[in-house]
């Protein structure tokens, strides 16, 4: 199908309108989240505007002080600490992206994502009726369908990474096709991966072009965007890639497939966040944020809370607009959890894995 | 509250560090401490004590000793005793003891944080991560001049027993900043620490035990200001060095003006903080955060006056209020708080009552609404806006979490209103654009200068201001010279002043007992010849007394039009250096060209041999300094963050130069030539023995395409007219070099702005020799050095 010559993806407001408007269609009235005590709204993206990608402003230096300062400013101790681990579990798009991962192993996955905690810890904690379960189960194409079996009733959400995962580079239709089948296949939320080169050779009409045709490709799925941040190197550029994104309708931005020499840092993480802050404070409209690859601490899941808490405040806190993408981080956090219910240190056989 | 609540509400909840060991320590010294005198604790002599206080909750810690007269008496004795052991360490060995001090403060650096933030009331994180590793790094880094002082600092030795006095907002940093240094030069020390937050200076003497620093070498005497009065005051002191409000700076400088004391000064400050409109905002923001909210705003270089480029005013005020929204005010101990207890009841009123005078005068105060805790001395985060140069919170230092935010149109008016203030400390400039920042940074007038930073501080990096935020530097190599004093000139012998009172004024029409002298000098005021207001002359009489010729008769209306023509020309910093040395070349040369003459007529005052020398040497001496214009350059520091921090030397400003009365011609130029080549402007008293010395010199400016206004001469009553000189707030530094009592007159009578004084402490200099009487000595006191931190990355 030769989505490329579709008339409507050179400009592509409009159908992103009427994709906001399937958004309205699926109950989604209440405010998304509020900045400021201004209400926002979910993404439904505008026209390019090439003037806020410009007037972009990243100073590294800065920002890494910033980064690096956050995390000694903010702590969470005890109780307090256990809520936040649950909220981060809550939070996490549990991920297995393995050239060797089967059927079984993703149901494996989805089995631990519905119950992430031990049941005798989860009742010393009080935490019963929280009912704690991550966020997604996040697959390649393959395994939407597993997953999705696997999850019924859970609530919990199947992502597909796609669009030529990890390096983005398969032609154009092909990558919009495999969004699509993955969508059609069930997928509520659809990982793509950005052009890179677009960014370096500043096309940012060509970038936005190729997201909102992402976006059209969706349909009511949610999309998240990777910019793939070790790449891009700089942190301007982070900037850029992340507005232009979410002009042309990113429900996510992402930082990373997890395949990049280098993941989720948190100087990158304070760009995207205040990318993301400007852009609500412009058109009144809320995009979430998923730091990926790399995070493998219960410590880091914190830190990354702190950020978003700090940085875009707290309606933020929640799977709707923040989801951590890891592995192994799980683990970690379950022992952090059985050190506060019994006092003592934990090990990793303890916990079942996934 | 559960889990579940706490899941639902993602509060940060407590999160306090645990006081238990420092709690342990002071029960230890059963909650009172001493005196650190001789390397023993020891009781005041008085017996009186006062309470510390924990600002936060508003419970006394301790009781520490009220320090009298005699108890400094016997700590400066302790000092001066250990002086000559101390002395006689090598270099190695007091590297060592600087090292062991260093060491230890790591090892200990919890319980210093602790004790820290108990008895100021600053944040932990602050106290933890900020203040004690600073002051390791500063005892690492000295440690390391102390090794190498001797082989860095030839023909410099220390000034022996140091007076410190430091303030409450860093206790331990400033303890540090002061010791450190003066140990690596070999100095011994008796410090106070404030009357607020004494306790981690004595637990430093602990350290010192535990290092087992020669008894005598530390001495902490804790008091109030009559403690520091003092020490500041006894007479077996050798150098003050102070951090505080200059208030009491100038208080010390009027204090020591009777003394040979050595002194440094880091006073207060109203430092500006930048943000063009090329800035990162976010950033920018996020630096005002570490800019005025770090420690309460309690902080000498805080950047308490926001000027922002209009086109970025509004949308950076939102973001301002935004990031104050989410600043947490608590206790101190707290490890997720990001602004601590005001440290006294005093300070906290006199925020508030600076605060409700801006808001009288039209401000407009937006403090967030955060939770504040229900005791203890707390003061919330405070923005006024609708602030004018004119108005009190944009002009006194607050020293308090207020930020007072003005608007600027360009590049030229953001300098402008920075620089419109009585303080140079320290100033922020956030752009992104490096030309931007770096043309702003060369003008501003600020001993510290950060560019999209704020607030970094390290051991190899001076600090310390312009103007009346003090004068002297700490840290750095730059820092080490004000614990060192050329050796010579220690030893340098009493100058001999006979007094030489100028008759009675003549008219000038009067005949004279000789015949008529065919010129008429004048003094020279911006590049031109000018008949003194006064309309009055005086008599300059060769050696045998016979009359040479008049001079002009300079008063206050000279000086005051000297000094203006003076500033007017300070675009004389800017030439290039090269530029500035053609022209001390050119007037090398034109001064040789009239050897002849000049010296036949400085023979009938000083004698052919001396008049001879003293054009031969002069000669040589202009050339050294031509040579010096473009060779006295600054340095690039390392500390230990990416970024390259210059420390540039730059001109002090409008110099004041009284002459030596018995070397009219080489004493002169010996003081004029290094203010000149550095790039300052100069008012020049001339020998009161020979002013007619002028007319010749001025005769060499002219023709040598001196800039009019650079150089001008003004003769007449030395005393009177240093007083002027000394009491003008438009002149930036007195020289004066003629002698006990003016030097003593210089230093008291400049305490108006602050000027930095250089004087001979009424030692007799050798003008004839190039070690005393030429080089970097007087290219020290010609310039001040600018740290501009420029950190970088992309």
């Amino acid at each position: 199908m030769a989505v490329t010559k579709d008339p409507r993806l050179g400009s592509s407001a409009a159908n992103l309108i009427a994709g906001a408007a399937d958004l309205r269609l699926s109950g989604d009235k209440e405010a998304l989240a509020t900045l400021a005590e201004r209400e926002l709204q979910p993404n439904r993206g505008i026209p390019l505007n090439l003037d806020w990608v410009e007037n972009i402003r990243v100073n590294t230096s800065a920002v890494e002080r910033r980064a690096q300062t956050l995390v000694t400013r903010r702590t969470v101790k005890k109780d307090w600490q256990v809520a936040w681990l649950l909220r981060a579990i809550t939070c996490m798009d549990l991920t297995t992206l393995s050239g060797d991962d089967t059927d079984e192993r993703v149901r494996r996955l989805c089995a631990k994502g519905r119950q992430p905690i031990r049941q005798d810890l989860v009742k010393l904690l009080g935490s019963e009726s929280l009912n704690i379960r991550v966020a997604a189960i996040c697959v390649y194409h393959s395994f939407v369908e597993t997953a999705l079996r696997a999850l019924e009733g859970s609530g919990i959400k199947v992502a597909a990474v796609s669009t030529g995962f990890p390096a983005g580079l398969s032609p154009l239709d092909e990558r919009v096709t495999e969004i699509r089948r993955s969508v059609e296949a069930g997928a509520h939320e659809i990982d793509v991966v950005i052009t890179r080169a677009h960014v370096f050779g500043g096309r940012w009409q060509a970038l936005f072009d190729e997201i909102a045709t992402f976006k059209a490709a969706c349909g009511n799925a949610h999309m998240k965007v990777i910019l793939g941040t070790g790449d891009l190197l700089t942190l301007r550029n982070v900037a850029r890639a992340s507005m232009v994104a979410m002009m042309a309708g990113a429900d996510f931005i992402k930082t990373s497939t997890g395949k990049e020499a280098v993941n989720a840092t948190l100087p990158v993480g304070l760009v995207m966040t205040r990318a993301i802050r400007e852009y609500a404070q412009q058109t009144g409209m809320a995009v979430g944020f998923k730091p990926a690859g790399g995070i493998r601490t219960a410590k880091q899941s914190i830190e990354w809370l702190a950020l978003m808490k700090e940085e875009l405040g707290a309606s933020w806190l929640n799977a709707r607009l923040f989801r951590l993408g890891a592995s192994s981080m799980l683990a970690d956090i379950e022992r952090q959890l059985e050190f506060h219910a019994t006092g003592r240190y934990s090990a990793d056989y303890r916990h079942p894995i996934a | 509250m559960s889990v579940t609540e706490k899941f639902l509400s993602m509060e940060y909840g407590p999160a306090p560090e645990d006081p238990r060991e420092v709690l342990v320590w002071l029960d230890r010294h059963a909650r009172k401490l001493g005196h650190f005198i001789g390397g023993a604790f020891r009781p005041p002599a008085e017996g009186v004590y006062f309470d510390t206080v924990d600002p936060s909750t508003g419970e006394p810690l301790a009781v520490v000793a009220q320090g009298s007269a005699a108890d400094i008496d016997a700590a400066v004795k302790a000092a001066r005793g250990a002086l000559a052991e101390w002395q006689s360490l090598t270099p190695h060995a007091r590297a060592r003891y600087l090292y062991a001090l260093a060491r230890q403060v790591q090892k200990h650096s919890r319980w210093l944080a602790v004790l820290e933030t108990m008895d100021n009331g600053k944040p932990i994180r602050e106290s933890r991560d900020l203040d004690i590793p600073l002051v390791a790094r500063h005892f690492y880094h000295h440690a390391g001049w102390a090794q190498l002082v001797p082989q860095e600092f030839p023909g410099y030795v220390s000034c022996g027993v140091v007076g410190q006095i430091i303030p409450w907002n860093f206790p331990l940093l400033m303890l540090a900043w002061k010791i450190a240094p003066a140990l690596a030069t070999g100095n011994t020390v008796v410090l106070k620490p404030a009357e607020f937050t004494p306790l981690t200076a004595l637990a430093f003497a602990e350290i010192c035990q535990e290092v087992e620093l020669p008894a005598g070498v530390v001495n902490i005497v804790t008091g109030d200001g009559s403690t520091g009065e003092a020490l500041v005051k006894h007479p077996d002191v050798d150098k003050i060095a102070f951090t505080g409000s200059t208030e009491v700076g100038r208080a010390i400088r009027k204090a020591t003006a009777q003394s040979h004391k050595k002194i440094s000064l880091e006073l207060g400050g109203k430092s500006p903080f930048i943000i063009f409109e090329d800035a990162d905002l976010d950033s920018a923001v996020e630096g005002l955060v570490d800019g005025i909210w770090l420690n309460q705003g309690q902080v000498c270089c805080a950047g308490s006056r926001l000027l922002m480029q209009e086109s970025v005013a509004e949308t950076l005020i939102g973001k301002v209020r935004e990031r104050m929204s989410t600043l947490r005010v608590g206790p101190p101990l707290d490890k997720a708080i990001d602004i601590g207890a005001i440290v006294a009841r005093v300070q906290l009123e006199r925020i508030q009552r600076l605060v409700d005078q801006g808001v009288a005068e039209g401000a407009i105060c937006w403090q967030p609404s955060l939770t504040m805790p229900s005791r203890g001395l707390f003061f919330p985060p405070t923005l006024l806006s609708n602030v004018h140069p004119t108005s009190t919170v944009a002009q006194q230092e607050i020293f308090g979490p207020v930020l007072a935010a003005m608007t600027f149109r360009t590049p030229r008016e953001a300098v402008e209103l920075a620089n419109n203030t009585v303080y140079g400390l320290a100033a922020s400039v956030w752009s992104e654009s490096i030309n931007v920042a770096l043309h702003v940074a060369a003008q501003l007038k600020a001993g510290v200068v950060w560019v999209n930073s704020t607030n970094l501080f390290d051991a190899a990096c001076g600090f310390g201001g312009y103007k009346e935020s003090g004068y002297g530097r700490e840290g750095g190599r730059e820092g080490l010279f004000e614990y060192l004093e050329p050796e010579w000139f220690k030893r340098a012998p009493r100058l001999e002043t006979k007094p030489k009172a100028i008759d009675q004024p003549r008219d000038q029409d009067i005949e004279s007992a000789v015949p008529p002298i065919d010129r008429t000098v004048k003094l020279y005021i911006g590049g031109k010849q000018a008949r003194p207001d006064s309309g009055y002359s005086f008599e300059v009489r060769a050696a045998d007394g016979r009359l040479l010729g008049e001079a002009p008769l300079g008063n206050r209306k000279d000086i005051r039009n000297a000094v203006e023509a003076a500033r007017k020309a300070d675009s004389w910093a800017r030439t290039t250096a090269h530029s500035r040395a053609q022209i001390l070349y050119y007037m090398a040369e034109n001064l040789s060209q009239r050897a002849g003459e000049i010296t036949g007529r400085l023979a009938a005052v000083v004698g052919k041999e001396q008049a001879h020398a003293e054009v031969r040497l002069g000669i040589e001496r202009v050339f050294s300094y031509a040579a010096w214009a473009d060779k006295y350059d600054g340095a690039v520091h390392n500390p230990p963050f990416r970024n390259i921090a210059l420390a540039m030397r730059e001109p002090v400003g409008t110099v004041g130069i009284v002459c030596p009365a018995d070397m009219p011609l080489l004493g002169l130029l010996s003081l004029v030539m290094p203010a000149l080549t550095m790039g300052n402007t100069v008012v020049a008293i001339p020998s009161e023995t020979y002013p007619l010395i002028i007319g010749d010199l001025y005769q060499v400016f002219e023709t040598s395409d001196l800039p009019g206004g650079v150089v001008n001469m003004v003769s007449g009553r030395c005393d009177e007219l240093l007083k002027v000189l000394a009491e003008h707030n438009d002149v930036d530094a007195i020289w004066s070099f003629v002698g006990e009592a003016s030097s003593v007159a210089a230093k008291s009578l400049s305490v108006g702005n602050l000027k930095q004084v250089f004087s001979d402490e009424g030692r007799a200099i050798d003008w004839f020799s190039i070690e005393q009487g030429e080089g970097r000595w007087f290219l020290h006191h010609a310039t001040q050095v600018k740290n501009i931190w420029v950190p970088y990355g992309e």
